[in-house]
């Protein structure tokens, strides 16, 4: 690129702190751990000169040179294994998949090498994994993945997937710090979402992996969710509230592990629990919970568990076939009108 | 054609000339080009037996004017020049047409253009038998309208309507017609490369003569599937052309940091298979040398691999800034434009007169406009449709949203 093109484009160090969106949040993130820790650095396709599909490592090029921020060709599994390796060398790398979908190239590395690494010889992969998950903007098949329950299943990955700008600074730093591989999902409809623009602190602070967080509280009944499906829930507890409905939303944050006390504490409080995930409802992680709370909390409940998530089909493009196959506010609302009068 | 010639020359090279020739390389980044801005001077062909970098510098064909034509060594007929002619205007017609679509927001997701290399899927695919097979990549319309794809098809696919051939289901070129020969690709790189071995895998099972042709990028040919895919195409000597399609661009990273080797067909060496450049931008060329490599493949030879050097003239995507983009290498590119070339091609060789290429364009034109006009006219699809065709539905009910409560419902 010709220096006047450079410097036209260069996007200038994010403040600590502000107002921010989701994507801004993220990035200042990254932007300050990379400061902070110089074993920081990022991986990616297209991460450096173009600052990622989405944007979300925008400005760091030139900020930290191409050392750090480092252009890789299209091979997943070579982005995973590097990562690997080089946190084994005690760097702290950050990978990022344009689009969570293209995590199924690296399925191996992740699964048998960086989830199994600690378990086999001691040996943690401090690595993140992270990029632009979920549906809802007419992508199609392979542009809307979420990929949790992938991963649900092997034990030694962490996920985490926020729904807030405090908690994407806030788990993005958590996850750069921890020990372990952590898969970090961000909701691409949430990157730039208005309705997300929410003051940060100025001072450096994490939020910690594995609590979950309420973000409202009720007494008539539970939805347990994450992601973009979060305002889904608030959206619902706020129209349910007018008809009488007291209703507790809990964000997971991390997915795994799992934050167990919370699931329970808010199951045992309002004894109806509704779970409400973006994936396809067989296998997906609802069903995991849903189990804990049948095994753990069962004499507390008023009612069955109750799922809403996406059919069981491939995410389709056309928008009323998507609209079909996503949970809607209406199938929570009409779930959780069922569930109070059960 | 012979198998493992490119090897030979590979391994003649010096080591000492190999770092020079990588020093120049890195210097040239040093100064802010990839490389291709030489290539509008230097870097022509018609099509090269060993891909190495001394093959670079076959003259450009020119006309008596001095202006950039194709190249004379062809077999096509005059009528099948014409006609070639018309794929082009095509190719490039339906995707304008895309692009108004998309500014009137009727297209639902993004619209990936072949501005600037249209000859080397229309060139390549043309070469190609009916029942041959084809996997496109999402800049080959050319190839999947040369197939016998209708513009129609396109536009209801990229619309999301229900008349689209995925019903909605899937996006702009993300379909297949195995009748057409046309098995259409997903958006992860590289997996269409084994997918087509099994194609032709089959086809010799059957004692059928069908060569499958692959088109993949300069960034996902960086895959593991390629190299899977490839790498048992030519063990088992299957009949499969792969067509790498050198645009100097994958997103936004340049081909330097994709891979080391000067030349994508620089690769067939590891192979043990023929390697070919070709000028993409040439779309007589193109033909050429698809027929010969069709050829090879069919009576035995196995796999072929064939990088077309063109150029992505135009981002990633509509949204694509392109703010990566040297100075200058747009316009040295524009200069080179398959359909303009092709056009003087013609006329300088007396194979058609301006007037009658104006009639083809005008006859195109109409064809677009009436298909873009079905298209529109087609419902988007009904929302309950999203639940079948998971499975075959006279096995397993359709997938539809559960009821609350609703065992047995
Ligand atoms: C396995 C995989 N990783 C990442 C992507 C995202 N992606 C889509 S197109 C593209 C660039 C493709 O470049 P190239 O192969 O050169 O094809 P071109 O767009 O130049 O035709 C990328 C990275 C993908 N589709 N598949
Ligand atoms: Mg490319």
């Amino acid at each position: 690129m010709s220096a006047a093109a450079k410097k036209e484009h260069k996007s200038n160090r994010p403040e600590r702190g502000g107002v921010v969106t989701f994507v801004e949040a993220i990035r200042q993130g990254l932007w300050e751990e990379m400061e902070r820790d110089p074993s920081v650095f990022l991986i990616g396709e297209d991460v450096g000169v173009y600052g990622g599909a989405f944007k979300v490592t925008d400005g760091l090029l030139d900020e930290f040179g191409d050392g750090r921020v480092i252009d890789t060709p299209i091979s997943e599994a070579a982005i995973v294994g590097a990562a690997c390796g080089a946190a084994l060398m005690g760097m702290r790398p950050v990978a990022e998949f344009q689009f969570i979908d293209f995590i199924t190239p690296a399925f191996d590395m992740l699964t048998n090498y960086a989830a199994k690494c600690r378990y086999r010889w001691g040996a943690g992969v401090a690595a993140v994994f992270r990029g632009p998950c979920g549906a809802g903007v007419h992508a199609g098949p392979f542009h809307s993945l979420n990929a949790e329950a992938f991963f649900m299943n092997t034990a030694g990955l962490k996920m985490v997937e926020p729904s807030t700008a405090y908690d994407a600074k806030g788990l993005i730093k958590a996850a750069i710090r921890d020990p372990d591989p952590v898969l970090f999902f961000e909701h691409k409809k949430l990157y730039r979402l208005p309705r997300l623009r929410e003051e940060i602190p100025e001072d450096d602070y994490t939020v910690e992996i594995g609590k979950a967080r309420t973000r409202r509280e009720g007494r008539d009944l539970s939805v347990i969710t994450f992601g973009a499906q979060v305002l889904t829930a608030l959206d619902a507890a706020e129209e349910l509230e007018k008809e009488g409905l007291s209703v507790e939303v809990i964000d997971l944050r991390t997915l795994a592990p799992m934050d167990r006390e919370a699931i329970l504490a808010t199951a045992r409080r309002t004894s109806k629990v509704l779970i409400l995930h973006e994936a396809s409802r067989t296998g997906g992680i609802g069903g995991e919970i849903a189990a804990t709370i049948a095994e753990e909390a069962f004499e507390w409940l008023d009612a069955p568990v109750v799922r809403v998530a996406a059919t069981d089909t491939p995410v389709p493009y056309s928008p009323p076939l998507e609209e079909y196959h996503l949970p809607q506010a209406r199938d929570v609302l009409d779930a959780a009108r069922k569930l109070a009068a059960y | 054609m012979k198998n493992g010639s490119t090897t030979k020359t590979t391994a003649s090279k010096s080591a000492k000339g190999e770092a020079e020739e990588a020093g120049a390389r890195v210097s040239a980044d040093a100064q802010g080009s990839n490389g291709a801005g030489d290539t509008a001077e230097a870097r022509s062909f018609i099509f090269l037996p060993p891909p190495r970098a001394e093959a670079l510098s076959v003259p450009d064909p020119l006309n008596e004017r001095g202006e950039l034509v194709c190249t004379d060594e062809t077999t096509l007929a005059p009528a099948q020049m014409r006609e070639l002619y018309r794929w082009l205007q095509l190719t490039r017609l339906v995707e304008e047409k895309l692009v108004n679509l998309y500014r009137q927001t009727k297209v639902v997701g993004g619209v990936f253009r072949s501005l600037g290399q249209e000859a080397t899927a229309v060139g390549t695919c043309y070469a190609l038998r009916p029942a041959d097979f084809i996997t496109p990549l999402i800049r080959d319309l050319g190839a999947v309208l040369v197939k016998g794809i209708r513009p129609r098809e396109i536009f209801a696919q990229y619309m999301a309507k229900a008349w689209g051939p995925s019903e909605g289901r899937d996006l702009n070129i993300h379909f297949g017609d195995i009748e057409r020969g046309f098995v259409g690709p997903i958006s992860h790189l590289g997996d269409m490369i084994p997918v087509m071995t099994g194609i032709v895998l089959a086809a010799r099972m059957r004692k059928k003569e069908t060569v499958a042709v692959a088109y993949i990028g300069d960034g996902g040919m960086s895959t593991g599937a390629f190299h899977e895919g490839l790498n048992f195409a030519a063990v088992q000597r299957l009949p499969l052309v792969v067509v790498a399609e050198h645009n100097w661009y994958a997103y936004s990273t340049p081909t330097r940091k994709q891979c080391a080797v000067t030349n994508l067909a620089d690769k067939a060496a590891a192979y043990g298979i023929p390697g070919y450049v070709v000028d993409g931008n040439d779309v007589v060329a193109c033909y050429e040398v698809m027929k010969k490599a069709a050829e090879f493949a069919r009576a035995g030879g196995g796999a072929v691999l064939i990088e077309a050097k063109t150029y992505r003239r135009k981002g990633h995507a509509e949204h694509d800034d392109q703010r990566y983009l040297p100075e200058g290498e747009l316009e040295a590119w524009e200069k080179r434009d398959p359909l303009d070339r092709y056009q003087r091609h013609l006329i300088s060789n007396g194979v058609a007169t301006q007037d009658a290429l104006d009639e083809i364009t005008a006859d195109v034109r109409r064809e677009v406009e009436e298909d873009a006009a079905w298209a529109e006219s087609s419902p988007m699809p009904e929302a309950e449709k999203a639940a079948y065709n998971v499975f075959d539905n006279s096995n397993v009910p359709p997938a539809f949203r559960p009821k609350v409560f609703g065992r047995g419902e």
